[in-house]
């Protein structure tokens, strides 16, 4: 990661800007952009480029709004039961809608010759992924927030938890580091929306069930031994595929 | 390393092989600072090629290519921070207005936070967009994106300017704004290349004039020294190809 200095010269004339005497690497280093700073450009883009079409969002809200309806009419269910599947269907949701958001957004890049326009700045890649992947964890976690409600309110389960809030928030992180690292790879893919779902699921497995594991448990009232190991798992889970993001998007997203 | 400051961009024994298929087979290309030159070549030459490796979009598959006195790939951050590029895509957000883009790269290029939205303007009025600013670029015509995206290629006043085939889908009006914009652009002692098709047009513009053609340079000249009127003669002696301008 790079920290640099508060920017404090205007950009240098042409004529100057590109020798490299021995003395100017430090003042060349200070040209590149500062790692978070790349980071919350990148996802303040895709914040502000989605509030204004809701493409993706749109459809995202309405696919949890079908599968809740579908879920809770399929499975007429008593009021056990009910605790029992709610985390289930809680994140499947979560995982089919995020993929919609995944699928889309490195590949809308691509499509608009945008992606070369990210690769151009002098930018850390490693930033690149931590700013897409801000912003699709933005938007799974809006959908997360919706279906906490939504199933509160059909389920008749309590669901805003200050402890599931956090499981919610660290299953998120896991399945958009991950999904947002294998976009890149099949973003150059001529099947790319289908191919995704596809390499996705499995890579994301030990999200899904340490997600859900956790989440029941804690649903059901039981002891700290028994969701601690979970929420652990699910911890453990996000370092590492943060750390492949960071570490491999370098590789995988340039043609 | 010693460096020659006014070599700008070094090019040697430069190959690129996609499977297959080799697209450029050891070329050599040197371009001082300040020169303009322009890079002629038949459909799938690999022009695009080059460029895409010069900007380090793509790798090398070998050779060694340094730009400012900085290797690719390996310091490719500090030879992206003084390229600006223009290609026959216009790199921009659609559904952002114009100035909402290039605050965007503004922010990605680091420019100064309390002078950035000062350059937005001066780079909009260069290109004859500050009126449209706050219109979403979805709106704008193909002349006017292709100015918007000279706009973003200068916002950070790089010293070294990359063109691929600028001229793309512009009708005539739009084609001449662009000849003055760039001629302004090549003036402030930026190093240019540019790709076309456009014989007269990468003439009239170019210092030099170079021709890629089965993976070399084929031709490489002053324009002092080439006759205008028999460039498509000797471009198409060249690349073998008929051309009809
Ligand atoms: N990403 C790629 N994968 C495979 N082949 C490619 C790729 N990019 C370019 N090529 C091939 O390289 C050759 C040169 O292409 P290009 O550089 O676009 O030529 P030009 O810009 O001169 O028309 C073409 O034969 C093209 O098919
Ligand atoms: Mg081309």
């Amino acid at each position: 990661m790079t920290v640099s200095p508060e920017p404090t010269t205007s950009p240098a004339p042409a004529e100057t800007a590109a020798t490299r005497p021995a003395t100017a690497s430090a003042r060349a280093r200070q040209r590149l952009t500062p790692f978070w700073r790349a980071v919350g450009a990148i996802a303040w883009k895709d914040l502000r480029a989605e509030i204004r079409s809701r493409e993706l969002i749109n459809s995202m809200v309405l696919f949890t709004f079908m599968t809740v309806m579908v879920f809770s009419l399929a499975l007429e269910l008593d009021r056990e039961a009910r605790q029992t599947t709610v985390a289930g269907v809680l994140w499947v949701t979560v995982v089919f809608a995020g993929m919609i958001g995944l699928s889309r957004s490195l590949a809308a890049e691509k499509d608009r010759g945008s992606l070369d326009a990210l690769l151009l700045a002098p930018i850390d890649r490693g930033a690149l992924f931590f700013g897409k992947m801000i912003g699709n964890l933005l938007f799974v976690l809006v959908i997360a927030l919706v279906l906490l409600v939504l199933l509160t309110v059909l389920f008749n389960v309590t669901l805003l938890k200050p402890l599931l809030v956090l499981v919610v928030l660290l299953g998120s992180i896991g399945f958009t580091a991950a999904g947002t690292l294998l976009s890149s790879m099949t973003v150059h893919a001529r099947a790319r929306e289908a191919l995704l779902p596809i390499i996705l699921m499995p890579v994301v497995l030990p999200v899904l069930i340490s997600a859900v594991r956790a989440s029941t448990t804690i649903l059901e009232g039981l002891p700290r031994d028994d969701w601690l190991p979970w929420l652990q798992l699910l911890a453990v889970a996000d370092v590492i595929f943060l750390a492949a993001g960071y570490g491999l998007f370098d590789y995988v997203v340039e043609e | 390393m010693p460096v020659t400051a006014d070599r700008m961009i070094e090019i040697r024994k430069l190959t690129k092989t996609f499977g297959l298929n080799p697209v450029l087979r050891g070329l050599d290309l040197d371009v001082p600072r300040g020169q303009f030159l322009t890079l002629l070549g038949p459909n799938g030459s690999g022009k695009t090629t080059l460029l895409r490796i010069l900007g380090a979009l793509a790798r090398p598959t070998s050779g060694t290519v340094r730009i400012g006195g900085w290797e690719l790939p390996s310091e490719a951050e500090f030879v992206r921070a003084q390229l600006g590029v223009v290609s026959h895509q216009p790199l921009l957000y659609d559904t952002l207005t114009a100035e909402e883009n290039l605050l965007f790269f503004a922010r990605l290029y680091h420019l100064p936070p309390e002078t950035r939205r000062a350059r937005v303007v001066e780079v909009l009025e260069r290109v004859g967009l500050a009126r449209r600013a706050r219109d979403v670029v979805q709106t704008y015509s193909r002349g006017m994106q292709q100015r918007l995206a000279i706009a973003r290629a200068i916002l950070h006043n790089p010293a070294i300017l990359l063109l691929d085939e600028p001229y793309t889908g512009l009708d005539q009006d739009a084609a001449a704004v662009l000849d003055d914009l760039l001629r302004q652009v090549a003036t402030e002692g930026r190093t240019v290349i540019m790709t076309t098709h456009d014989l007269r047009r990468g003439y009239a513009l170019a210092d030099r004039i170079a021709i890629l053609s089965r993976g070399k340079i084929a031709f490489d000249a002053p324009c002092r020294e080439i006759d205008p009127d028999a460039l498509p003669t000797l471009y198409a002696d060249v690349t073998g190809a008929v051309t009809t301008r």
